[in-house]
């Protein structure tokens, strides 16, 4: 113990830690990043599994309503309910902001600034225990008297503020307030450490504009969980003190439930929904920006060119964020809210389509004209920029209020936002497993399999989602559990589209099977895949491929790398390689290394 | 970097070009500070959802009268304020090193705190044993308001609990610095004062739109 102190004392190093010894404090209650991530990833990874399995039992129960299945038996319309409740909210907080967030930029942040830790190692380490118990409390609403709450993820009042109002609306629905209030202040200290952890331990050399847009896409993602959870806590406690301390934020007066006139008055649901959305349209931000900055990070890497337009990637993912927070009333319109607020609301919506257009059009010129490598994490980021376009396209469809009012609770919405804010932000996280998985874990991925992964999961999904457009345009409800009694359609108009239901549910199965060929592939290869014994298998130039895989304990053993460069140098001409590091001090030819954004193709 | 004179546009592309705290400000300070942006969203948030529930209903009692409801508060608020400049004081005899000033002061911005709280916590009983709860007004106040909206308590007793926790969190986290203050650095006792002085910020928003707001006509 006094030689370890003696050997930190030594040392210059301002926040070197020793590794721990103990098992516990190594890889439990461990305070390395990389650690953390890791954990975040596996809690992703479980809390994916659960969501998908739930979204299967809901195909199966919109296909064949009235079967009785083995163990569960027939799945009633308050079970169905109680599924789509859970598996949006497991989906969206625990998969969609934990693992690119939580999990890739635990682990990477600090890497590629240089940086040996985050800055609060403690508190981070405090984030990930406290969003597992969020995800346990919000388990345990399964099986409780009554079972889960039935209110969706959006859990708008009064359903939600009145324990009578439904199965699952008691105990259940105060497990999930409490799970959403454990998970926001766990983000919040998350947010807050990300954002100190750029700002103050870039190593030298590493100015904002040097940054890889992995690095961008984490701190703007940060700032908006910073800004956006503290509204849904606050929320959430109202919420809470409705249903338990008799109050009415969210509850009218003279409202009848079951024939029991309610004891509420003076409040209002309209304002549980502004709340949750001035949280909630952020959250869809913080969810897919992650996958825009790796998306970029991985095209300009495989395609051995420099990101098309660096500078304006960042002004887009900044421009996006902040837009973000004026957008929320697109998803009210139909409250009754004033035709001159939806017409603002509407515009500012609609001009979120330009930053858009701007990261779509750079990825495009990132790649024209690229000396293309086609692995696998290259497949998943094209994957991506197709998913993107094609869900963000109808949110310009869903922005304008004309339309908006007929398509509201649709399939229709339900296919944009998951192609564009599930989908789209999930092969980000394939994106990130199959390229940083070397570095995580010193070996690789087969490849075989992650292309057999890729191609049934890309096809997959649009053979999911794209019928559901056509279900909404057509009339189809969502969050209905069915649409017939007794084989008799309820709802004549839906009748032609039971071949459309049948398909999606078949490619769901697929779909559903095919990520276990992932799961296969991710747990076979952390033993038994083909060892990385180089730091740099990919030819990559970010400070994670200058140290080993996995890195050590402090990340660069020791050593403070110096940042000469900007991020992505590919195809410098007058280099050796196509590619320059950005620890390379050399200058090439005229090319001044400015790294300013500018860099490469000056000539 | 280069050998020109270093213009302010240099000394700015510096700072912030890695290896240094652009801010100046450790991590633990900037930590403070984003949390403190954090939590005013929370207080927004509340105050904002008080504005639109007032604003929505058809009648909102006024029932503080100026005598004594207005100068009781406006006590409560001196001691806040008090104890803002009380946690300056503390904070200048760190920057000097002064220690034991530093604890005087310190303990007296608690005192201070658990002053404002124990008056806080008079004014809710006696409102409570006027017979306001989170969901009901007194009888009296619906005769002189009629239709007036139930949440007046609920937002009241809600915003300024959730102040009240802020303060009583505060002071025991003053209390924690006074006893270690020997071992604290400057800058910890400063981050500290950034806490407290925010809560008080907080006040100086909930004190008009809560009391002045609803003062007897």
């Amino acid at each position: 113990m006094s030689d370890a102190n003696v050997a930190h004392e030594a040392h210059e190093v301002v926040h070197r830690h020793e590794p721990p010894k103990s098992f516990i404090r190594k890889y439990i209650f461990s305070l390395d990043h990389k650690v953390i991530g890791v954990q975040y990833l596996m809690l992703a990874l479980a809390a994916v599994l659960v969501g998908m399995t739930l979204s299967i039992l809901m195909r199966f129960s919109l296909t064949w309503p009235d079967m009785n299945w083995p163990i569960i038996g027939m799945i009633k319309p308050d079970q169905y309910l109680a599924l789509l409740t859970i598996h949006g909210t497991i989906m969206v907080f625990f998969v969609l902001t934990t693992a690119p967030q939580g999990g890739f930029g635990n682990y990477f942040l600090p890497i590629q600034i240089g940086a040996e830790d985050m800055a609060f190692p403690t508190l981070n380490m405090l984030s990930f225990w406290v969003t597992l118990v969020g995800f346990i409390v919000l388990l345990m609403s399964f099986f409780v008297t009554e079972g889960a709450p039935i209110g969706g993820w959006t859990a708008y009042p009064p359903l939600s503020a009145i324990a009578s109002a439904g199965p699952g609306q008691g105990t259940g629905m105060n497990l999930w307030i409490i799970s959403i209030a454990i998970f926001c202040v766990g983000s919040l200290l998350g947010a807050l450490n990300f954002i100190t952890t750029l700002l103050n331990m870039r190593a030298k050399g590493m100015s904002l504009m040097r940054m890889p847009l992995t690095c961008w896409a984490w701190f703007t993602t940060a700032v908006l969980a910073l800004l956006a959870f503290p509204v849904l806590l606050a929320g959430g406690v109202l919420l809470f003190l409705d249903r338990n301390l008799g109050t009415s934020f969210f509850v009218p007066a003279g409202l009848y439930i079951k024939d029991v006139i309610q004891p509420h008055a003076g409040g209002s649901p309209i304002l549980w929904q502004h709340l949750f959305w001035f949280f909630g349209h952020p959250e869809v931000y913080i969810a897919i920006l992650p996958g825009m900055g790796l998306t970029s990070h991985v095209l300009s890497t495989f395609a051995r060119k420099p990101v098309f337009g660096y500078r304006a990637m960042v002004f887009a993912i900044f421009a996006i964020g902040l837009l973000g927070f004026f957008v929320w009333g697109h998803h009210m319109f139909i409250s009754g809210m004033s035709p001159y607020s939806a017409m603002a609301f509407s515009i500012l919506t609609l001009s979120i389509g330009v930053p858009s257009a701007v990261k779509t059009f750079n990825w495009i010129g990132t790649l024209w004209g690229g000396k293309i490598r086609f692995k696998v994490p290259m497949l998943f980021a094209l994957g991506f920029v197709s998913l993107f376009v094609a869900g963000g396209i109808t949110g310009l469809v869903l922005g304008q209020t004309s339309l908006d009012l007929p398509m509201h609770d649709t399939y229709f919405v339900l296919g944009h936002f998951h192609l564009v804010m599930g989908v789209a932000a999930i092969f980000g996280m394939f994106t990130g497993v199959y390229f940083w998985f070397p570095k995580i874990f010193g070996r690789f991925m087969s490849e075989r399999l992650g292309r057999i992964h890729f191609w049934i999961t890309f096809v997959g999904v649009y053979c999911i989602f794209i019928p559901m457009h056509i279900m909404g345009i057509v009339g189809m409800p969502r969050r209905y559990s069915r649409f017939a009694e007794n084989g008799q359609q309820i709802y004549y108009f839906l009748e032609s589209l039971h071949p459309l239901v049948i398909f999606v549910t078949f490619a769901a199965i697929i779909t559903f099977l095919a990520q276990f060929i992932f799961f296969f592939n991710l747990f076979w290869s952390m033993f038994k895949g083909k060892k990385c014994t180089e730091n740099n298998p990919w030819e990559a130039t970010t400070l994670e491929w200058d140290t080993t895989s996995p890195p050590p304990h402090d990340n660069f053993a020791g050593v403070h790398p110096v940042v000469y460069r900007g991020a992505y140098e590919y195809s410098v001409p007058g280099a050796p390689n196509d590619f320059v590091m950005q620890t390379d001090p050399d200058e090439f030819g005229e090319h001044e290394g400015s790294g300013d954004g500018h860099n490469g193709h000056k000539h | 970097m280069s050998t020109e004179a270093a213009s302010a546009d240099q000394l700015i592309a510096n700072e912030w070009s890695g290896g240094t705290l652009p801010y100046r400000v450790g991590h633990r300070k900037l930590g403070m500070w984003l949390f403190i942006v954090s939590d005013s969203l929370t207080f927004s948030a509340l105050l904002v959802g008080y504005a639109y529930v007032r604003a929505s209903s058809d009648n909102w009692p006024t029932p503080f009268p100026f005598s004594p409801s207005i100068i009781f508060s406006t006590v409560m608020t001196l001691c806040l304020l008090s104890s803002s400049l009380t946690m300056v004081m503390g904070v200048s005899a760190s920057a000097r090193g002064d220690k034991k000033a530093t604890r005087k002061w310190i303990l007296l911005t608690i005192l201070f705190g658990l002053t404002f709280i124990v008056l806080h916590l008079i004014e809710w009983r006696h409102l409570i044993n006027e017979g306001l709860s989170p969901f009901s007004l007194p009888k009296e106040w619906v005769k002189e308001w009629p239709g007036a909206s139930p949440l007046f308590g609920a937002t009241f007793f809600g915003i300024t609990g959730l102040h009240m926790f802020h303060v009583a969190t505060g002071a025991i986290y003053l209390a924690v610095v006074a006893a270690r203050v020997n071992k604290l650095k400057h800058e910890d006792v400063e981050i500290s004062g950034l806490y407290w002085h925010f809560v008080d910020l907080v006040w100086m928003f909930v004190f008009p739109m809560i009391y002045l707001l609803s003062i007897k006509a």
